[in-house]
């Protein structure tokens, strides 16, 4: 057991880095594991300068896939540990977490996106989006919350253990390099005041039992001799995942009820559709917000429901388009036009929001 | 009427029955290295404490071949899965089991870095100087003129560099306090259970150890009996078989 | 005006990462909300530092802005890469003895400060970005001098308490950096 620092609300001044060490460690968080790597390493520090009162574990790695793969053995022998990664690191760990999405393993992972692709810049994009929602050479059985902002990172952080071990597919908190960089007020508590309580952790391996008399020895694996096997583990897979969708599904709505030109944007990018939303309605536009929380899976009902109403759609983000992609597919049927407002590894500006969806109302 | 005599196979508790006696090739090392293990985790009487984790490769196939809580991971990632569940849970004895190429080239900068952590946890590195789960291909450790699938005309070491010696490598750069570092051979099983003995007990003494063995491939080697037991005799006098690190003997650990 | 938006960017040594991070805190202290982003490029030592700050009445939006209030730019790289963040209603700071040009903006006011010469000749080198601070001060005014002393002594305090002197010599650059725009906006 570690100890918990939050014990109540606490109202403080943060990064976005020191908020998901907090939430971590609020969510009794056991291990983290980690490499080195912009702009996510002010998590790992926070963490590790709180050790001595948590009583939790660190382990810095030699790289992310064996930051991804120790997370896993951490979480076999049923610790709530997790890992944090960003861009290249990303990528490379992308390894290990197609093992747990075989595997069904609770597996906890940050991504603070930074630019790409390659190296490119070391200060924000959303263009991770697709990779943590699908990467892997797998089918993208995982749950993927788009935070836009310190409490959220601190709710969903929290939250995504508890997905994570109540439902065992790997989970995200995807956020970025500004929300990990800035700081901003944020209020931190323990969940259990607020009635959430944490889903128990259970050993894979070395749990209860004596071999050969309580229990037969476990054997965890991902790999299958025939075709059919894996579509009848994988069909299994799908089944559970899309019976959860709707429960775990999170959206957010900003004016969007009576919305004409609606915008579609997840993450940081939302909040500042909100300030150009405000700025648009002072104009006598109608601008609203659809913003998706769960990027992966969609809410996809509330989705086409809002997307229904309006008269045209815009998608915004700081990538070309990685989030719309994902919507439209979702959108099939539906006639509402769409603009697009991409700026790759950029962030995206209330002003630049309120230009464009001006002269989409122009052209209307 | 004759009658049949039936014996229960002669097996270590720590192997799975349910398998049956081998799902590795004919004449594969893979099936000795596995029973000397079994032997001497039998020995101590660790099963129930030992975490078992295979790679990629032919030891894959010992997904389910020991009567231990096993885990499969991928091609070189055994290691960090290996101590990241001992580094979470400090009690487990942690075996990362793997071939030279898991070992030495995808996943070298894991062996290298467990090492100098001195992660608590052994590695077994089985050596028989190819890729034989892909069919054969050229490993770091393939022997100077070997014929495999990428070296059709024989391992030229002016363009491939000399084979890796896992173990002195190893033996370089690992904590001698607390080290047990061997290379043994599948030519040898007592001999072998033995080494195994020894550098399961360093681990219980919470130390690290790597264990090479030299291991046979007739099947890719292409090569009927004696002459893949004269190949391991050729592998043994280039790998050296020894013992290069030795806690206990110092008396340390 | 309920936000104010402040862009602080000079090369790396230049504290503008601190006196951001002093700022910003003020404004919490003081119930603002606050909102603070640093920028780097890929390099973390030596490369323009900018930061993005945001001092508002009411919950702030979008963590990047366009255009600022405020844009203070203490080098002639900082003045390149800090253009596009300026209108027409813009106030544009720039220290005239570090920087070689003056920017060449279409914007409300420039001031230009000699805060490095000042540091330099009559304090310390050390307190250069405290005059800045001072400067941004008086240029915003959405925060009172108590408030940035408060943040000083959070941030600071322990090393003026070992070294009293210390303090004096930072608050009278924040006073001097205060009352150099006044003397400039007179002028």
């Amino acid at each position: 057991m570690v100890n918990k620092l939050i014990k109540e609300d606490t109202k403080m001044f943060l990064t976005g880095n020191e908020v998901l060490a907090y939430a971590a460690n609020s969510a009794e968080a056991e291990f983290m594991y980690g490499y080195p790597i912009t702009p996510q390493n002010e998590i790992m520090h926070t963490w590790c300068k709180l050790l001595p009162k948590t009583g939790a574990g660190f382990l810095q790695t030699e790289d992310e896939i064996s930051a991804g793969f120790s997370t896993i053995g951490g979480i076999l022998a049923g610790k709530r540990a997790f890992t944090a990664t960003a861009g290249p690191g990303n990528v490379i760990m992308q390894d290990a977490q197609s093992m747990a999405e075989m595997m069904r393993i609770p597996f906890v992972c940050a991504v603070m996106q930074r630019g790409g692709p390659s190296t490119a810049t070391v200060i924000y994009a959303q263009q991770e989006t697709r990779l943590t929602c699908f990467g892997g050479n797998g089918e993208g059985f995982r749950i993927v919350y788009s935070t836009a902002g310190h409490q959220d990172l601190y709710d969903y952080m929290i939250k995504a253990f508890n997905t994570a071990w109540k439902y065992r597919f790997p989970t995200y908190v995807l956020a970025d390099g500004y929300q990990g960089k800035m700081r901003e007020p944020v209020l931190l508590y323990d969940p259990a005041s607020r009635g959430i309580k944490m889903v128990p952790t259970t050993k894979a391996l070395l749990g209860e039992g004596e071999i050969g008399k309580d229990r037969k020895s476990a054997h965890l694996r991902n790999t299958y001799n025939m075709e059919e096997e894996l579509m009848e583990v994988l069909e299994g897979y799908k089944a559970d995942y899309e019976k959860i969708s709707e429960e775990i599904a999170e959206w957010e709505e900003y004016k969007a009820d009576d919305a004409e030109i609606l915008i579609i944007a997840h993450g940081i990018v939302a909040r500042s559709a909100r300030t150009a939303i405000d700025e648009l309605r002072e104009q006598g536009i109608k601008a609203g917000l659809f913003r998706p929380i769960t990027i992966r899976p969609l809410a996809v009902k509330p989705l086409r429901a809002a997307v229904s109403r309006a008269k045209q759609i815009l998608f915004t983000e700081s990538a070309n388009g990685q989030l719309a992609q994902m919507v439209l597919e979702k959108l099939y049927g539906l006639t509402t036009p769409y603009s697009t407002l991409f700026k790759m590894g950029v962030g995206v500006t209330g002003d630049d929001i309120v230009n464009k969806v001006k002269s989409m109302a122009v052209a209307v | 009427m004759a009658e049949i005599l039936t014996l229960p196979p002669n097996l270590p508790d720590a192997q799975n029955a349910e398998v049956g006696a081998s799902k590795f090739c004919p004449g594969c090392g893979h099936g000795i290295t596995l029973k000397a293990l079994a032997k001497a985790i039998d020995e101590l009487g660790i099963k129930q404490k030992t975490v078992f984790g295979c790679d990629i490769g032919c030891s894959l196939l010992a997904w389910n071949y020991m009567d231990l809580d096993t885990v499969q991971t991928h091609h070189g990632r055994t290691t960090p899965v290996i101590y990241g569940f001992t580094r979470a849970n400090p009690e487990a004895i942690g075996i990362a089991y793997m071939g030279d190429g898991g070992g030495l080239a995808i996943g070298a900068q894991h062996l290298v870095n467990a090492t100098v952590r001195g992660e608590r946890m052994m590695i077994v590195v089985v050596n028989n100087t190819n890729y034989g789960m892909t069919g054969g291909q050229m490993s770091p450790t393939t022997m100077p003129g070997q014929k495999t699938e990428t070296t059709p005309y024989g391992r030229d070491c002016s363009v491939t560099g000399k084979p890796a010696k896992a173990a002195e490598m190893v033996a370089a750069i690992a904590d001698p306090q607390k080290s047990f570092v061997a290379r043994s051979s599948v030519s040898n099983m007592m001999k072998l259970k033995q080494t195994f003995v020894k550098a399961l007990k360093n681990v219980q003494n919470g130390g690290f150890s790597f264990v090479e063995v030299l291991s046979i491939c007739p099947l890719n080697w292409r090569t009927n009996n004696v002459d893949t037991f004269g190949r391991l005799a050729q592998m043994e006098e280039f790998f050296e078989v020894k013992e290069f690190l030795t806690p206990e003997e110092e008396g340390k650990c | 005006m309920s936000r104010t938006k402040i862009v602080l960017a000079g090369e790396g040594g230049q504290g503008v990462q601190s006196i951001a991070k002093i700022l910003v805190e003020a404004g919490y202290e003081a119930g603002k909300q606050v909102l603070y982003i640093p920028n780097f490029g890929v390099e973390q030592r030596g490369g323009v530092s900018i930061a993005f700050c945001q001092i508002a009445d009411e919950k702030i939006g979008e963590p990047r802005f366009a255009k600022g209030n405020i844009i203070i730019m203490l080098s002639d790289r900082a003045i390149d890469r800090c253009t596009t963040y300026v209108d027409e209603n813009s106030t544009v700071v720039y220290d005239t003895s570090v920087c070689t040009k003056k920017p060449e903006v279409k914007c409300k006011e420039i001031i230009g400060v000699d805060a490095n010469r000042i540091a330099n000749e009559q304090l310390s080198a050390r307190v250069f970005n405290i005059i800045i601070l001072g400067v941004l001060l008086e240029a915003t005014k959405v925060l009172e001098l108590s408030d940035i002393k408060n943040a000083m002594e959070k941030a600071l305090g322990k090393k003026f308490d070992a070294k009293p002197e210390l303090r004096e010599l930072n608050y009278k650059a924040l006073e001097m950096g205060m009352g150099l725009i006044n003397a400039k906006v007179e002028a």
